[in-house]
């Protein structure tokens, strides 16, 4: 039934380290910031490979998107690295006046994003992240949804010229994407062709909307499976086509309902197609300690949850 | 020493600017941008290496970037006086459609401007990405900056300080000015800053004092003191004493006119204080 299989299951962040891999070797722009969490971001690679282009700041991150605008004046890429929590929140201010209205050419790369995080709990689980950053004026949103995918969005976006905020994970997923695409900034792919409901997913939770499809298969529900790794800018061309087929929609993110993907797909309809619409996603909590699996399961972000939610939206449609 | 007339000539002018400048509008930061007029008058016309024209990238030249944002009147009218653009748009300052915001930024595209700056403490970290910027490039061209005393309570500019020290840093010359007001009133009133200077060297760097930063000839001795200790494995600070408001008698030795701007009689009296010598916008 389905056309994805997991290839093995890798960590997105290690994509994100594979993808600087690469363009230390291909792009003598790149540089690299992190902020004590070298390990973590899966960049010691082009450390050992480009030393004078990585800057170690220390557990500094204001002072590290200040240093990362600067670097762009002079002709340079920075990358920032550290975890998602205090890639946003903590220097929303930085980001804001240094990089975004300032337009300064900084790749914001991001890790252990969303509630997947794990045991370490909610100081480190960040749900609102990307409402933060497509809330700023010119910033690109991407959250891509495996290893081979984050990959190529990492190589994609020192390509786009603009400030970019990269979302990625820690724990390993199935890694179920080619693995030498081609990433396009802005564009949703079709993961699967339906005709009863659309799941349009971000990050982790596209594998999990393709299980549910094939569960569904089963239940004679015929859903399509978008794969949005760009929230913004948003391709609303594909959600509303996709919208006009089958009638409802099942927004699929781990992130906060308020401000996430959700909310993104929400307005495109009420502008151009209003459709009925259930959302997969935290509902204005916080996050806890537990394993990945566990708090999915909690939270109510799995495959489970998805089929759930699209037998209630596609009851409404009904109606 | 160097002949300082043109400087001379060229800081009752910008005064004049700033006044008429903020007068215009009803608001704006006359204070800062008074006491610091000496500084900007050498930075860009005697110790900057500037190319013509204005490219973001600022590759061959030196750079500088204004941290405490709020002062822009000075900033504005020293770009304009030295070619970045027309000085007659100086009459837009914080008008409707203008490239002269509030606070200064990029995205207006005003040449001479590489940063926002305005939400105050950030402009040291920008400064230091420049600056290594500039070493990757092995372009040995300087990066400048000014920071407020006041600004130095973020402590973003901590983070900065100890990086720039930590990594030798030694292209950059940071000058904080020292005028010992804020907003609310004297910085040892609202939140005590000790010995600027003497914090700055506990943290790795190296230091200048210019005791009289209204002296044309202390800030030029001073500036080219500071020059002279970069590229020698730390990053510079200047201890700029200024007096706020200076050049004004009764906006001096006081925060009143930190952000406030005079009324038309006040700015008469201005005026008089700091005749034209290079003609008003």
């Amino acid at each position: 039934m389905m056309k994805y299989t997991d290839q093995g299951k890798q960590d997105t962040r290690s994509g994100y380290g594979a993808g600087m891999t690469e363009l230390g070797r291909t792009n003598p722009k790149v540089v690299a910031l992190c902020a004590d969490l070298v390990g973590s971001l899966k960049i010691q690679t082009f450390i050992d490979e480009n030393p004078e282009r990585f800057f170690q700041v220390g557990i500094a991150e204001a002072n590290m998107m200040g240093i990362a605008a600067g670097l762009t004046i002079g002709g340079y890429i920075p990358f920032t690295g550290t975890f998602a929590n205090f890639s946003t929140g903590r220097v929303y201010d930085q980001i804001r006046q240094s990089i975004a209205y300032s337009d300064k050419n900084v790749k914001i790369c991001a890790s252990h994003a969303g509630i997947t995080l794990g045991e370490d709990g909610a100081t480190h689980q960040i749900l609102e992240d990307i409402g933060l950053m497509k809330m700023l004026p010119g910033m690109t949103v991407i959250n891509p949804c495996d290893f081979n995918q984050t990959k190529a969005a990492t190589l994609a976006i020192a390509d786009w010229h603009g400030p970019v905020y990269l979302r990625f994970g820690r724990p390993k997923v199935a890694n179920f994407t080619a693995p030498d695409q081609i990433f396009e900034i802005g564009k949703a792919l079709t993961m699967q062709d339906g005709t009863d409901v659309t799941l349009v997913a971000t990050g982790h939770l596209v594998w999990e909307a393709l299980i549910a499809a094939e569960n569904l298969a089963n239940q004679g529900i015929s859903a399509e499976v978008i794969n949005i790794h760009t929230i913004k800018p948003l391709d609303e061309e594909a959600l509303v086509r996709s919208a006009r087929k089958t009638g409802c929609v099942v927004s699929c993110e781990e992130h906060n309902f308020l401000g996430g993907l959700g909310e993104s797909v929400s307005r495109t309809l009420a502008q151009h197609l209003p459709t009925p619409q259930e959302f997969v996603a935290t509902k204005d909590t916080f996050g806890e300690s537990g394993t990945p699996a566990q708090l999915m399961e909690k939270y109510g972000l799995n495959n489970k949850s998805i089929e759930a939610a699209v037998l209630k939206v596609i009851k409404r449609k009904a109606q | 020493m160097a002949d300082l007339t043109a400087l001379e000539q060229l800081v009752p002018q910008v005064r004049r600017d700033i006044l008429r400048m903020v007068h215009q509008v009803n608001s704006g930061h006359p204070g800062g941008s008074l006491g610091c007029t000496e500084f900007f008058a050498v930075l860009y016309n005697h110790m900057m290496e500037i190319n013509e024209g204005f490219n973001m990238d600022g590759v061959g030249e030196d750079l500088f970037f204004l941290s405490n944002g709020h002062i822009s009147p000075v900033y504005y009218s020293i770009l304009a006086r030295r070619g970045y653009f027309p000085v007659e748009e100086l009459a837009t300052f914080r008008k409707i459609d203008s490239r002269l915001q509030g606070h200064p930024t990029t995205h207006e595209e005003l040449p001479g401007v590489r940063i926002a700056s305005g939400s105050l403490g950030q402009g040291m970290s920008v400064a230091i990405g420049a600056a290594l910027a500039k070493k990757l490039n092995k372009d040995s061209h300087l990066i400048y900056s000014l920071h407020g005393d006041g600004e130095l309570q973020e402590g973003q500019n901590w983070e900065a300080i100890m990086y720039a020290a930590g990594n030798k840093v030694d292209n950059l010359i940071a000058t904080i000015d020292w005028n010992g007001q804020q907003i609310d009133g004297a910085t040892e009133d609202v939140l005590p800053l000790g010995d600027i200077g003497e914090k700055f060297r506990v943290f790795g760097w190296d230091t200048v004092e210019i005791k009289n930063g209204n002296d044309l000839a202390s800030v030029v001795g001073g500036l080219e003191e500071a020059k002279s200790r970069t590229g020698k494995g730390k990053p510079v600070a200047v201890m700029l004493k200024t007096v706020m408001g200076n050049g004004v008698d009764f906006m001096m030795y006081t925060h009143a006119w930190h952000g406030k701007a005079p009324n038309d009689e006040q700015l008469a009296t201005a005026l008089e204080q700091n005749p034209a010598t290079l003609g008003d916008y």
